[in-house]
């Protein structure tokens, strides 16, 4: 008997300290990020989509066309074309089609590339009605950014 | 229940259990067959995201099959990581820089932190108590902050490569992480006080929900399972991998078996995991974060090549076959989560329902590591 009636006492005593815990909380400050009223920080080595780095000596982008990046990808996403200007001795990049649909986000294709022509995007709102609108023309843009 | 009466089978009911059951955390079905609220048979349905990991690993490079590895056990990413870099490591006879192992071991660590925050919120709000999970998940931020900072990402980390790690740890990051082991030192003694004491909880693992030695080594359980049923069995301590046998810490191991010990052999756990965090903190040597004689092409030599480590859920084997081509000829997974939860159909045999989902919420199952 003695032992029933101190179960409940202690039973009880430990859901009434776990309510003063749980009280407490609520006078301390909030703790979430009031998104979208507050814009998240996103960290200089977030992941996001891949980019092409803007190259100020050539007012365009690094890519040589070797194709590093393509054959790396696990997913398949990258898809490139280069043609041969006249009068210029290598390839100049025309296509870089990017199916973000199917991107792991992994990174290797950026630590494949020789030239470091890629990087990422900090890009996270990214949400859409049609999948036609994250196949990303990367050559386009860059050629958008200001 | 009385073990020796049993309805005949037409008069059982059958309860499918998932596979879009919240309790179940994902995709996992057991098909029940109910006298009442008891139990007579469980069966786990597996397959339902079953996404070919290994086949897909015979049709791609070595290297591209890393961000597959991450996506087994999404909640401990990194220790999936780290074995298949430790395996392909193993295989082409790389040594690992000093800075990039204590690296490895204190984002992996880390990562297990952040995956016991997750089964604990879920496992008490299978229980019914909801407001933990805001609490842990707090804790799980302020772990991710961290890792997002040297990895990029949140989830599927991606992060050690061949050789060592890509990106170097700064001071922000071990400031960060230093601050975070105290704190998380003072949460801990909270949820003790909040949860552990709490008489809903105890009145509903303790004594429930056996899961005996024998039964662990017949289904080959690992991790907490295992521990928590008095075999003092960790990877990181029977075969010591990366550079775990410097630091000094316990595995914990209860005897009782039942659902709580289960739940304490995981808090007990946070605990250790912070120790080594800060030994590894303490003690890390300044130099170079990538072996400079990794090959640009990897194939590693004919062979047969094994590695092993403990995830948080328990002991992950990866098992490569090389033909010592750029594409590995087999490659076999050898996940926690499918031996214990096999383990289930068998302990559940004579619970009451609502038990049974406390036992099962006590495996700390990930589903897409089950049916990978
Ligand atoms: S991040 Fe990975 S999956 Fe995405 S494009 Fe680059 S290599 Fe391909
Ligand atoms: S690896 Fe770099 S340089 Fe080569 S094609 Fe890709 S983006 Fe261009």
């Amino acid at each position: 008997m003695a032992a029933y009636i101190k179960s409940i006492l202690v039973g009880t005593w430990s859901l009434i300290a776990g309510l003063a815990i749980t009280l407490r909380f609520v006078f301390k400050p909030v703790v979430t990020c009031q998104y979208p009223h507050a814009v998240p920080k996103i960290p200089d080595r977030y992941r996001g989509h891949i980019d092409f780095v803007y190259d100020p000596a050539t007012c365009s982008h690094k890519c040589i066309v070797c194709g590093m990046c393509q054959k790396t990808c696990p997913s398949g996403c990258i898809s490139l074309e280069g043609e041969k200007l006249e009068g210029a001795k290598k390839k100049t990049l025309s296509v870089y089609q990017l199916n973000f649909t199917t991107c792991s986000l992994c990174g290797l294709c950026v630590e494949a590339c020789p030239t470091g022509a890629l990087t990422f995007s900090k890009e996270y709102n990214l949400a859409g009605f049609d999948e036609k609108e994250y196949h990303f023309d990367l050559i386009k843009r860059l050629q958008e950014r200001p | 229940m009385n073990a020796e009466y049993q309805l005949p089978e037409d008069e059982c009911f059958v309860l499918n259990l998932g596979p879009q059951h919240p309790s179940t955390h994902g995709v996992a079905r057991i098909k029940l067959t109910l006298d009442g609220e008891y139990i007579c048979k469980a069966e786990p349905v597996l397959g339902y995201i079953h996404r070919m990991h290994e086949k897909m690993a015979e049709n791609r490079t070595w290297p591209q099959f890393f961000p597959n590895t991450g996506r087994l056990d999404y909640l401990h990413a990194l220790a999936y990581n780290q074995n298949y870099a430790c395996l392909v490591e193993r295989a082409l006879a790389i040594e690992v820089p000093e800075r990039a192992e204590y690296i490895r071991v204190i984002t992996t660590e880390l990562n297990r932190i952040a995956s016991h925050m997750v089964w604990y919120g879920a496992f008490v709000l299978d229980l019914g108590g909801f407001t933990p999970l805001l609490y842990t998940f707090d804790d799980r931020e302020q772990i991710l902050d961290l890792l997002e900072s040297v990895t990029g990402s949140r989830l599927t980390f991606s992060y050690f490569r061949f050789g060592g790690v890509p990106n170097d740890i700064d001071d922000d990051f071990i400031a960060g992480t230093k601050t975070f082991i105290s704190r998380m030192r003072e949460r801990i003694k909270m949820y003790h006080a909040l949860i552990t004491k709490n008489v809903i909880l105890i009145n509903r693992l303790k004594d429930i929900g056996f899961i005996p030695a024998e039964m662990c080594r017949k289904y080959g359980a690992s991790g907490p399972v295992a521990r928590g049923a008095g075999i003092d069995y960790d990877v990181r301590r029977n075969e010591p991998y990366s550079i775990y046998d410097r630091f000094e810490f316990e595995i914990p191991v209860y005897h009782e078996a039942d659902s709580m010990a289960r739940y304490m052999v995981r808090m007990d756990e946070i605990l250790q995991s912070l120790r080594i965090i800060e030994q590894a903190i303490a003690t890390l040597p300044a130099g170079p974060i990538m072996a400079d004689k990794v090959p640009k092409l990897i194939r590693p030599p004919k062979g047969d090549y094994y590695h092993a480590v403990e995830t948080a859920r328990g002991r992950l084997g990866m098992r490569a076959v090389s033909d010592g081509s750029a594409i590995p000829w087999r490659l076999k997974l050898r996940t926690p989560c499918f031996s214990n939860m096999l383990i289930f159909g068998e302990a559940c045999r004579g619970m009451l329902l609502a038990d049974a989902v406390a036992l099962f919420g006590s495996l700390d199952l990930v589903i897409p590591d089950v049916d990978k």
